[in-house]
């Protein structure tokens, strides 16, 4: 069994089931814990709870105007990644094979050199998301290993993946195994790390969106 | 018979081939080992002083394939090199000897040639149960190979069976058939595999050892690197396809009237090293791709057990459904357990807080 069998074999099938247990392990132990009612009357013309909670689901996915000064890179860079990533993981065919393959759902893919070009404008935007991280004296205070493996998991793939697309460093088939397990290993860490933050994010901001609409927040 | 007479070149001139045709050969030749144009002239010059090289072919776990395809195919034949370049004084399907006589051809060649003779093999060998599975003239694969590659200058494995075990090694191997290269530990052995081989890799790699007097350049796999330098995708006429995101979904939709790529019909070219794409079939007619048919990776060790040959490059091979079902069930369990265990937590804290009340 040579490098690329491992990693298309028992490395893939290891890591999905690690990131099938441990995810639904997390949300299961999050969403059957007893939620807390609030007795208080919501306030009058309050919207329906998960009205609520869509609003501040969406409305957090830009800042509040007088934020957005102060925040404007990490705002601009956190959709480039975010989109960009959502590009190449769905929109590459040979991504959309692989979930094909996986759960039967596939959609039509984009053209690969337009994937490529959006893969290296993520890896450069994940890049200059690690600087920021490492000059900024806060952010680097309160980063700590699981920020930096979380952020590893994430441009690896993305790094293997152009390496192998380009042919660059070694034969194209070990840099496609070494592609296949850097997202083994970031399927294995996505529950345990923040990256966990890709389906948790929409509770605990709905949670919020409820509490907020309850009180009449405007949000 | 003189020394002289055992010369290419004066073969040559004796059947009548002129200077030109045999510079035309050797500049195709040159072409196809993609040596530099000015290395033609000394790929003559050294073919020409080459001695009628002794070669002996031995077939063991094979299916006649890759004989079949060196002897029908266009120029460069095998029939050129049998006649022109080399001795072939041993090969089951080519041979008029049998039987006995055969054997004594064998030995007899190994003989007056020791230390300079070529073994070409084609097939796997069987090592189960003494190697029994395989048997030709009483005498098992192994133990054929062993005696015959003692004396050999050099061991060349066409077809993937020899190369890399190829159908006869495919799970669960029952006749624990394995490549030449793993029995034959002190000989160059250069492996030329596919199934079946393309007949210019087998010609190229004994024209450069006839002309050079050494083997060619060779990849990792021991391959040489003029033909399997470069993979199928690299030369695929239909790689704009692939690289515009355009697939055929079956055999039969637009897209594969359209030529587009195959790599969602299980395509293997992308990680399959072979001059298939670039010098073709049949006199460069065509090739697997070109007929409408995705590359199975024929040249690459265990391409049988990797996968369906339908199922794409990037999908997993092992089937996933069982494995992530227990998974989710486990989760799910784990995760409603951590949640009784916080709710119980909480009711004794409820619990408490009345009582101190």
């Amino acid at each position: 069994m040579d490098l690329l069998d491992f990693a298309r074999g028992p490395a893939l099938q290891v890591a999905l089931a690690v990131f099938v247990l441990g995810t639904l392990w997390r949300l299961a132990g999050v969403l059957l814990l007893p939620r807390l009612r609030d007795l208080s009357p919501a306030r009058e013309g309050a919207p329906a709870p998960l009205a609520g909670a869509l609003r501040i689901i969406v409305r957090r996915m830009w800042p509040r105007p007088e934020f957005a000064q102060a925040t404007m890179f990490m705002t601009i860079n956190s959709w480039i990644f975010h989109v960009g990533l959502a590009v190449v993981v769905f929109g590459l065919a040979p991504h959309i094979l692989f979930i094909r393959n996986l759960l039967g759902l596939h959609w039509p893919a984009l053209p690969s050199n337009l994937v490529y070009g959006v893969g290296v404008v993520t890896l450069a935007s994940l890049v200059a998301v690690l600087v920021r991280r490492l000059r900024h004296p806060v952010m680097r205070l309160l980063s700590h290993a699981g920020d930096y493996i979380s952020w590893l998991m994430t441009a690896l793939p993305v790094a293997t993946g152009l390496l192998a697309t380009a042919h660059i460093g070694a034969r194209y088939e070990t840099l496609l195994a070494l592609h296949i397990l850097s997202i083994a290993a970031l399927l294995v860490w996505f529950p345990f790390g923040k990256l966990m933050h890709a389906l948790l994010f929409a509770f605990s901001r709905g949670a919020t969106g409820i509490r907020f609409s309850h009180r009449g927040v405007e949000v | 018979m003189s020394e002289r007479i055992l010369c290419v070149g004066d073969l040559l001139r004796q059947r009548g081939v002129s200077r030109r045709d045999f510079l035309q050969y050797t500049s195709v030749m040159a072409s196809l080992l993609a040596l530099p144009p000015s290395a033609a002239p000394a790929l003559a010059e050294g073919l020409a002083k080459a001695r009628r090289q002794a070669v002996i072919w031995l077939s063991f776990q094979e299916c006649t394939g890759c004989i079949e395809s060196l002897t029908r195919s266009f120029s460069p034949s095998l029939e050129d090199l049998i006649f022109d370049f080399i001795s072939l004084d041993y090969q089951h399907a080519l041979q008029a000897a049998s039987g006995e006589a055969a054997e004594a051809a064998r030995r007899q060649s190994m003989k007056d040639n020791a230390g300079k003779y070529i073994v070409v093999v084609d097939g796997s060998v069987p090592t189960a149960d003494g190697g029994v599975y395989s048997c030709i003239a009483g005498q098992s694969n192994i133990d054929m190979l062993a005696e015959t590659v003692a004396d050999a200058a050099a061991v060349v494995a066409v077809g993937t069976c020899a190369a890399f075990g190829g159908l006869p090694q495919a799970h669960p191997n029952p006749t624990g058939a394995v490549s030449i290269s793993t029995l034959v530990k002190n000989k160059p052995v250069v492996n030329i595999p596919g199934c079946p081989p393309m007949p210019q890799a087998m010609a190229g790699t004994l024209v450069h050892l006839l002309s050079f007097g050494k083997l060619p350049e060779l990849d990792p796999l021991n391959r040489p690197r003029a033909f399997f330098g470069e993979t199928i995708h690299d030369r695929c006429y239909r790689r704009p396809f692939y690289e515009k995101g355009m697939f055929a979904k079956s055999f039969d939709d637009e897209g594969a009237r359209q030529g587009w790529c195959l790599y969602e019909l299980g395509c293997k070219g992308p990680v399959t090293y072979n001059a298939c794409a670039s010098q073709k079939w049949n006199g460069g007619v065509s090739f697997p791709i070109q007929s409408g048919h995705g590359c199975i990776g024929c040249s690459e060790a265990g391409f049988w057990d990797r996968g369906g040959l339908y199922q794409p490059l990037s999908a997993g091979t092992t089937d996933m459904g069982k494995v992530i079902g227990i998974a989710a069930v486990a989760g799910v369990a784990l995760g409603a357990g951590s949640a009784a265990i916080a709710r119980k937590r909480q009711a004794d804290y409820a619990a408490t807080d009345k009582k101190e009340a």
